[in-house]
């Protein structure tokens, strides 16, 4: 065969990186290629060769485990609720320098939340009435509903809320007047 | 023109026969008996089938099938699906369209697999074919709602749009309105792949309403639980039925509106979509669970008790996918439940963690295939595997036509004996005479090929990846396996002797990839040089292949057979190895 002496060469050059790094790995291979080694040495050296650069890891290698890139894509969402086993959202409040996070699958209702979140920001919630919105305190609570829209906190069921709410905002009082605040 | 033999039948008594020949490989025998059997079944074929776009050009099928009505074509190589393919590879099937709209006005059927359909595509089909009837776009991609809004105002005759496994640019839900009201022909509507958040349920919901012959709905995500009641409640003669997410609050009147309209559904025999399933409402499909012959939970994120309490109820069961939340405990119960089952997939739900995160391990197959005597075709993902296992997977299923294991880390070993799974995969070939479709994994020799080529004699397309030890097993599949069509491998060390002792046998096959291996630019050109039909394909993004020495391995390479000679529409980086010694560059 006309590559017969070729062969030894090429075998030990074997690129068993990832793809588009492959100039590295074959300049790597080139400087351990023996000529007088037959085709089995070969392949031992290019294996060789390939745990010296590092094999990657299985996340890295492209295309594997064979998954088509929509169950992929199906399966992430799903884990990082899975993962952390919780309804995590960012609270953040005017003044404060940062966020926080809680798990709102930790709290069975409205009260339970509001008292955490006086604990966390150290302030009051005031009292809630359907018609008046939060009376009594500086600072009021909204969230960020699904539809990207801000929302006072505590008008929809518990169970409706934990489910729409992407989002906590404590806002000052006087900037939550067009929630339906009363002035 | 031909000389009538005393005892041939006229032509007409010739055709009416060559009608009741329905599948393209028998067509095909019955083209080659001789001139005028050519001539005759060439003039009355309905159904054409490419299996690669690029083994024959449009004007040549044209020419040779003058009054087709449906056509089937496929583009790019399987090993698209999980990205080895760079975009802009190829497959494009507007050329297709645009000869196909000047010589065939009367087309009633395209399907496309893994093809690139953009909107100008979609624009010329709703142009050019009045009387267009189906539409099957599986894993295309390139095309968007707008192309699809152009065929739901033009194609009064539509009978099926569906777009399985789709890359669909979603830009507005809107297309589904451009149904015209007086449009009722609809029989069979896929739209799962589809994303948009904002769907349009009124013009779904008035679609379903007046397509009073609709039989199969596959719905996308963004269709909220508490709408299907709506949708379901006009179609109850629906047979096959993909839901949206399958989550609400929990409210007991959504509950009894989607169990009361499910249970109406007397003909359903087919349930997929379950995205973001709560267990909570799964007991509304236990009234149609009896007649169900196919399942689709591949998505559904519930645990085996949840699943075990569903496939209990469903003992019709003839095809189930779901994820490996099943453990072996679920399919267990699968085994003694289902004895009708004849497919099965189960998929990874955590494929990139390093640890397992359920109990699905080789049991779990097992048990199935001990249980279930009809059972044919298996995907299965899994972190373990043992000779052992596979050896009685194979005595006591001879009847497998498919059987595809991936192991989800490559190159694990037996995990009783820590030997390779040659001897397992070896009895899988062994035993299952008519195996057609092999995909293999885990820790494999030489010896596996060995195994393969010598038992593997109905086998049609292999899959092979961080397999093997030298050319000898690429020599082995290749030299041995009579009625290989589709070979493809990634990542093992299989070099040049292999292919170019073999170069005749690729002739026989539909085509060869093979991506991460050791075959050099040198065998490649030479390839290309000695086989004038077929193409020889090299994908490399890394610059042009002469940049390197020849004796380089080249990164991916695509062999098929042409009688259409090399394509002109490559990209940058695929070069065409063919006669002229030097490389055609695109």
């Amino acid at each position: 065969m006309v590559f017969e002496k070729d062969l030894n060469l090429y075998a030990t050059e074997l690129r068993l990186g990832l793809p588009g790094s492959s100039e590295e790995s074959i300049r790597i291979s080139n400087k351990r290629a023996l000529p007088d080694m037959n085709d089995d040495s070969g392949v031992a050296a290019a294996k060789k060769c390939d745990q010296e650069t590092a094999p990657p890891t299985k996340a890295q290698v492209v295309g594997w485990p064979p998954i088509r890139s929509y169950r992929k894509n199906s399966l992430q969402t799903k884990k990082t609720e899975a993962e952390t086993g919780g309804m995590y959202v960012k609270v953040s409040m005017d003044g404060a320098p940062y966020l926080r996070k809680i798990d709102l699958k930790v709290y069975k209702g409205y009260p339970e939340l509001f008292k955490a979140m006086e604990d966390m920001f150290k302030f009051k919630v005031g009292k809630y009435s359907e018609r008046e919105g939060y009376n009594g305190s500086e600072f009021v609570p909204t969230y960020e509903d699904k539809d990207g829209d801000w929302m006072l906190v505590g008008d929809v069921p518990w169970e409706m809320f934990i489910n729409a709410c992407k989002r906590l905002r404590i806002v000052r009082g006087s900037e939550a007047r067009g929630l339906g605040c009363v002035v | 023109m031909h000389k009538k033999m005393a005892f041939s039948f006229p032509d007409e008594v010739l055709e009416h026969v060559f009608s009741f020949i329905q599948s393209d490989k028998d067509r095909n025998a019955v083209s080659m008996v001789c001139k005028s059997w050519y001539e005759i079944e060439r003039w009355c074929r309905r159904k054409v089938f490419v299996g690669n776009c690029y083994a024959v050009s449009p004007r040549m099928v044209i020419r040779r099938f003058p009054e087709f009505r449906s056509i089937e074509l496929k583009g790019k190589p399987h090993f698209a699906d999980f990205n080895l393919v760079p975009d802009g590879w190829g497959g494009y099937v507007f050329p297709w369209i645009a000869e196909m709209a000047g010589a065939y006005p009367w087309l009633e059927e395209i399907r496309l697999k893994r093809m690139v359909v953009t909107d100008e595509s979609l624009e010329l089909i709703a142009k050019s074919f009045k009387n267009f009837k189906v539409l099957v776009l599986s894993s295309c991609e390139g095309f968007s709602t707008d192309g699809l809004a152009a065929i739901a105002a033009s194609c009064k005759n539509l009978k099926e749009l569906d777009l399985r496994d789709c890359e669909v640019d979603d830009l507005s839900a809107h297309w589904l309105s451009h149904f015209p009201e007086t449009y009722t022909s609809l029989v069979s509507l896929n739209i799962s792949c589809l994303g948009s958040d904002e769907a349009s349920f009124s013009a779904l919901e008035r679609l379903v309403h007046r397509c009073t012959n609709l039989k199969t709905l596959r719905l996308n995500r963004a269709v909220p639980l508490d709408k299907i009641a709506n949708i379901l409640r006009h179609a109850p003669q629906l047979v096959e039925f993909g839901t949206g997410t399958y989550t609400a609050d929990v409210r007991p009147d959504v509950y009894s509106d989607l169990a009361g309209v499910l249970s109406s559904c007397k003909e359903l025999k087919s349930l997929s979509g379950f995205w973001d399933v709560i267990p909570d409402y799964l007991p509304a499909i236990y009234p149609v669970c009896s007649k169900l012959t196919s399942l689709n939970l591949s998505y559904a994120t519930i645990q085996s008790p949840d699943l075990i309490k569903l496939v209990s109820h469903c003992p019709n069961l003839q095809r189930l996918l779901v994820l490996d939340y099943i453990e072996d405990s679920g399919l267990e119960v699968l085994a003694s439940s289902c004895k009708d089952l004849q497919e099965l997939r189960v998929f990874p739900s955590d494929p990139f963690g390093a640890e397992p995160n359920v109990s699905l391990t080789e049991q779990g197959l097992v048990a199935v295939s001990l249980g279930c005597p009809k059972l044919q075709s298996v995907l299965y993902f899994c972190r373990r595997m043992s000779n052992e296992a596979l050896v009685t997977i194979a005595r006591s299923r001879p009847n497998f036509t498919r059987f595809r294991l991936c192991i989800i880390e490559p190159k694990t070993a037996d995990y009783l004996t820590l030997e390779p799974l040659d001897v397992g995969f070896g009895a899988i070939v062994q035993y299952c005479k008519d195996l057609r479709r092999l995909s293999l994994s885990g820790l494999l020799t030489d010896r596996v090929f060995e195994y393969i080529g010598t038992y593997a004699k109905k086998l049609e397309m292999l899959s092979v990846a961080f397999a093997g030890d030298s050319d000898l097993g690429l020599h082995h599949v290749l030299s041995g396996c009579e009625s290989l069509r589709k070979l493809e491998i990634r990542d093992c060390p299989f070099g040049d002797k292999a292919l170019l002792a073999n170069a005749a046998k690729l002739e026989t096959m539909r085509s060869l990839w093979m991506s991460s291996c050791a075959v050099s630019f040198a065998a490649c050109k030479l390839l290309g040089q000695k086989m004038p039909r077929l193409n020889v394909e090299v994908i490399d993004e890394r610059g042009p292949p002469d940049s390197r020495p020849e004796n380089c391995p080249v990164d991916k390479l695509y062999i098929y057979r042409s009688i259409a000679g090399p394509r002109f529409d490559m990209p940058p980086f695929v070069w065409t190895m063919d006669e002229d010694s030097g490389l055609r560059l695109s």
